[in-house]
């Protein structure tokens, strides 16, 4: 591919950045960018789960007594929500690589919706475990926990343990939705504007992909939280 | 007027633009690389001043140089400063930033300007680390041991744990970009058995920065919510466990050694190609062995919690996977030596860096089947013996790779070559004081020096006088390349596109390159190292 | 300056010669790696320095000699392993009928307690040739208990037992160093192991005040504490009996078998209910922040000293070996 000989260039759009030889590679290159980032997220959240899985195996009464603790009708609302969104999300990749515009920033703006609704259900919960002095720290308090589960012995500490994992995944978890509604009303601006199309939606795709990670993420942690023991 | 001609700089990367923004705002990954070459300096100088002050109080077994608390922050923030600013972020943010897209025939990495965002993030991780530094600084030692880093220090966990967290994204973002771009930027013809043995090492070294770094995100992380909410994660007197602090910390920080190393080992191949004229020997073995170290490297991390209270089975298990991942670093010393038998060699400042890397690495990892060995680690753990391991191997190792790649590439990266003489005897310096400094630690390890003592029995004190001695000799080792190659850069003699008769792409283009990198896409249609149809060149080593 | 300068630890254990034999086998060895691997790289940068006319010759590789050099390395490597895991796991497995010593690690120095009474700060007493197995935990940070001259070295760490254990075969006094950096005096935070003659040792022994043995402190405070309310001698009891269990395997109600050993005594009292025995209910009070350290050391003697057997084991070697708990991997 010398510069000399007559090769045919193809007319690209701004969107192709000029390190790229063309739009596929810079399109792979992305893809491959993107899931390598998420399988840095898998670990990053690995840590957690592993320090919450020796924790839960080593202090399951407490950990039971914590999961019960909390809503599971707002819990299992949520996980509703984000399955949803993701089934947004997915619409919406198909609609921009189908060209429909107005379809494809409605889809973004709906998943925008969603997002929304998890996070402030999300501060509701939270809000109920600030007024049950669940959370960690000086006001930390659970006899209200010792009381209604007299047949274990509940041991406090054990059970900041489970409250502290349960702040810090859940904490760390909605800021990463956060992220991800910021991501999705730039993609929806500049959906709006027109400048995603059949040839060019790759933000879109990863921004898909971001969200469907973080509603992966959520998958695990919703019956790792909320389902101990309540099969009993 | 002839001359002039002649010498009428072509448009390249340094002249393509002036101005503070147009080097801040840069994407063009050899500017990114000088900013870093920058920032990294200056760092390393810190981290070195610091263990200037250690070797200092150390001349005595008494403490009376600084305060034990003082002494304690010294070398916590050696460490750190050492490790997380200059060291994992050395070769590959420098080195192989400039040189992984020529290598590969691209124009710039994959993602520029996540290039740029790394070195910013690098730069506010560095600016916080420093706030840490002047606002008190942290006595942890650079490993944050609970609990006493979460319930017991006085100091500024929390910042330097924040400072060390983010330049984990500078370092994880790099990562990211050099798989990428060695994926899926490669010219046309550079197949994968054609890359350099130098992007092999650093598609290894990507991996763990990846795959590692969150880990060592998330516990730091954790340590700083324990210490900012009183959580009780890692506190025995709340149901905590401290042990577990410490797998997850090493679950990170034994692959980061290798992140270390293996750029180190990838300037080596390259150098020793060029100046003995050969292909590498055993080009697949060397370069699936850095393949195999990255993979490894993850297994073995609780090698360093023998004494720590981890059950008798876990040891075994770890102490052979141990013995496992030295055998790649093993294959490339061998690999190393024999590519020198019926070669060509010349003795030029890279080289005798090369020789020196070599000599160094062995003994370290040499002593690494030391610390691998449960019987003997129960006695040297936590000594001298230890930290003479390491420093074999980060500073003969990994610091002289450094330098030696630094030499070599300068006139690719300047257009200068750097003054010969003063590079062979800084070379020489740097080698000589290093085993002064350093050799002496084994025995004091042996014979049972604690580590991070400010003060010591008196038995132990001729050793650590040597030791201090070799730190001033190296220190002015370190010291004349900064002042030679700032010098060259006005002075030095200009280079040519390929002063040493290198093969590799980046040799194929102008001394220093064009923004874009090659005036036209290379289209490869040879082997690695095609050494027997490279001409020589006829002065290889090149006075002022 | 001089006088004092030896560069090799002095041997005072039964240990010490073990680890040293295999010290020197890994000296020699990498001696004889970097004198190989140097003198090749001088010959070969010697005999094939670039000169005028002579080319280097282009030799892609050998898959024997590649073979060769791993699977050899690797074998030497395995004797090395085989060779340290047999030391170590003789150094982690004390014998039976060791005398014990409980060690209290605090910042910055080291409490030990014999188990005949008397009490240490930062020195232990110890008699030639008698085995002494370490039963130490620590009141706040990771500390580690370090004798270069036995080779011996173990964490302590807080919320636990760790157990180390040696065997003194000269008298002498040797150094006792912590060896996990724990804050401000960690170098401060060193002793002495003084080592005796057996008569001398008795001497010493019954020179100091008698406060009588560890046990029978740890059987006045058991008295104290109203342990006996629960736990009594007869299966009236609301809580197990406690004579003879130590050493021996208890069915806890999850169905798990534990071994009761230090840790799980030491639990039992801190936080009774992670592990509740199989037929009684989870009752008994938690004593963490009402017992101390020392207190906790004194009540385990006690428990231990129910046991028929002596302390160490129920008629062989301890399944849950020196330095562990038993519930971490």
């Amino acid at each position: 591919m010398l510069s000399d000989s007559p090769v045919a260039v193809e007319q690209h759009g701004p969107e192709l950045l000029h390190h790229f030889v063309d739009a596929e590679q810079q399109r792979d290159a992305a893809t491959l960018g993107m899931w390598l980032f998420l399988a840095t997220e898998i670990m990053f959240f690995g840590g957690m789960f592993c320090a919450y899985l020796i924790y839960r195996y080593w202090y399951y009464n407490e950990f039971a007594a914590g999961s019960r603790s909390l809503d599971i009708y707002l819990g299992t609302i949520n996980t509703a929500v984000l399955i949803c969104s993701s089934l947004t999300v997915a619409l919406g990749v198909r609609a921009a690589q189908m060209g429909k515009r107005k379809l494809l920033v409605i889809l973004l703006l709906l998943t925008i919706v969603f997002g929304f609704a998890f996070l402030g259900i999300k501060g509701v919960e939270w809000y109920d475990k600030y007024k049950e002095h669940h959370i960690p720290g000086p006001s930390f308090n659970v006899d209200d926990l010792v009381r209604d589960y007299p047949q274990i012995h509940i041991d406090p500490r054990h059970e900041q343990i489970y409250f502290s994992l349960y702040f810090a995944m859940t904490g760390l978890h909605a800021l990463h939705m956060i992220i991800g509604v910021g991501l999705f009303v730039f993609l929806t601006y500049y959906a709006w504007k027109g400048r995603y199309t059949p040839k060019y939606y790759t933000p879109v795709e990863m921004g898909g992909l971001y969200w469907h990670f973080v509603d992966i993420v959520w998958i695990y942690l919703f019956p790792l939280l909320y389902l101990i023991d309540r099969h009993r | 007027m002839a001359t002039a001609a002649l010498t009428a700089e072509r448009e390249n990367y340094l002249n393509k633009e002036y101005g503070i923004r147009s080097w801040l705002l840069t994407t063009d990954h050899k500017r990114i690389a000088l900013l870093y070459l920058a920032s990294i300096t200056f760092f390393f100088f810190i981290g070195g001043f610091f263990a200037l002050l250690i070797r200092l109080e150390l001349l005595t077994p008494a403490g009376d140089l600084v305060q034990a608390d003082t002494y304690n922050k010294l070398f916590s923030m050696h460490g750190q400063v050492m490790i997380f600013f200059f060291l994992i972020p050395s070769i590959p943010a420098v080195l192989g930033n400039f040189l992984v897209p020529l290598m590969i025939g691209a124009k710039d990495l994959a993602f520029p300007r996540i290039n740029l965002l790394s070195w910013y993030l690098y730069m506010i991780a560095g600016t916080i680390y420093l706030h840490c530094i002047v606002t008190g600084g942290v006595d942890t030692g650079w490993t944050f041991y609970t609990p006493f880093s979460t319930a017991f220090s006085n100091t500024k966990v929390i910042e330097a744990g924040i400072a060390i967290f983010i330049a984990g994204f500078s370092s994880i973002l790099t990562g990211l970009n050099f798989v990428v771009t060695i994926h899926r930027m490669r010219a046309p013809g550079m197949t994968w058995s054609r890359l350099p043995l130098f992007i092999w090492a650093h598609y290894a070294t990507s991996i763990i920065q990846l795959l590692g770094t969150p880990v060592l995100a998330i516990t730091l992380l954790l340590v700083v919510f324990e210490r900012a909410f009183n959580l009780g994660i890692f506190d025995p007197t709340r149901g905590g466990d401290p042990l577990l602090f410490q797998h997850l910390f090493w679950f990170y920080s034994h692959p980061a050694v290798y992140i270390m190393i293996l750029p180190a080992m990838a300037v080596e191949s390259e150098v020793v190609a060029c100046f003995t004229r050969k292909r590498i020997f055993g080009y697949n073995f060397v370069a699936m062995s850095s393949i195999a170290i990255a993979v490894f490297g993850f297994l073995v991390w609780a090698h360093h919690m023998f004494v720590a209270g981890i059950s008798l089975y876990s040891a075994l298990v770890f102490s052979i996977l141990s013995y496992l991942v030295a055998v790649p670093s093993a294959i490339k010393v061998f690999n190393w030596t024999a590519t020198m038998y019926k070669g060509s060699i010349s003795f030029t400042t890279p080289m005798l860096y090369a020789f020196g890397f070599i000599g160094l690495f062995t003994m370290g990892g040499l002593t690494g089947l030391f610390l691998a060995c449960l019987g003997v680690d129960v006695h040297v753990h936590d000594t001298y013996f230890v930290i003479a391991h390491f420093h074999y191997i980060m500073v003969g190792g990994a610091v002289m790779g450094y330098l030696g790649g630094l030499h070599f590439w300068w006139p690719k990266i300047s257009g200068r070559m750097y003054p010969e003489g003063w590079g062979r005897l800084a070379a020489l310096l740097v080698f000589a004081g290093f085993n002064l400094t350093f050799f002496p630690q084994f025995l004091l390890g042996y014979m049972g020096m604690p580590r991070r003592y400010w003060q010591y029995p008196p038995e132990f004190q001729v050793l650590n006088v040597l030791s201090t001695a070799g730190s001033t000799i190296l220190a002015i080792g370190y010291v004349l390349p900064m002042v030679y190659f700032l010098w060259s850069m006005r002075y030095g003699k200009i280079a040519e596109d390929n002063p040493w008769g290198a093969a590799g792409l980046e040799w194929k283009t102008s001394s220093p390159p064009p923004t874009f990198n090659f005036d036209e896409e290379p289209e490869v249609t040879w082997e690695a190292y095609n050494y027997e149809e490279i001409p020589a060149p006829a002065e290889v080593n090149v006075e002022r | 300056m001089f006088d004092n300068f030896p560069l090799w630890p002095v041997r005072a254990s039964t240990n010490a010669g073990n680890v040293d034999a295999l010290y020197i086998f890994l000296v020699a060895l990498s001696a004889f790696m970097c004198v190989a691997i140097f003198t090749m790289i001088l010959v070969f940068a010697t005999m094939y320095r670039r000169r005028r006319g002579v080319e280097a010759e282009q030799i892609e590789g050998s898959s024997a000699l590649e073979i060769t050099w791993s699977i050899i390395p690797l074998g030497i490597f395995m004797v090395i392993f085989l060779w340290g895991a047999v030391i170590y796991f003789h150094e982690r497995t004390p014998p039976q009928g060791a005398s014990e010593v409980y060690v209290v690690g605090k910042q910055w120095m080291w409490k030990l307690q014999h188990e005949e009474g008397p009490r240490e700060i930062n020195e232990l007493h110890v008699p030639v040739g008698r085995d002494v197995k370490l039963i130490m935990t620590s009141q706040d940070v990771i500390h580690s208990f370090y004798v270069p001259a036995f080779r011996i070295k173990q964490d302590v760490l807080p919320g636990r037992y760790s157990t180390a254990w040696f065997r003194a075969t000269r008298p002498g006094v040797y150094h006792l160093f912590c060896s996990q950096y724990c804050g401000t005096m960690h170098s401060g935070m060193i002793g002495q192991v003084v080592v005796m003659e057996p008569a001398q040792y008795q001497a010493w022994l019954s020179g100091g005040s008698t406060t009588g043995s560890l046990a029978a402190s740890g059987e006045s405070l058991f008295q104290q504490l109203g342990c006996p309310t629960c736990h009594r001698s007869d299966t009236q009891g609301r809580g197990p009996i406690l004579a003879g269990i130590f050493g021996k395997p208890v069915q806890l109600e999850d169905g798990r078998i534990v071994i009761a050993d230090e840790n799980y005594i030491r639990e039992s009292i801190l936080s009774p209910s992670a592990k509740i025995v199989s037929g009684f209910k989870p009752i008994m009070p938690v004593f963490q922040g009402l017992v101390g350290e020392e207190q906790l050391n004194a009540l385990v003697a006690y428990i231990k000293s129910l046991s028929p057997v002596p302390a160490g084991a129920a008629g062989k070697t301890s399944l849950t070996p020196a330095g562990t708990s038993s519930q971490n991997p």
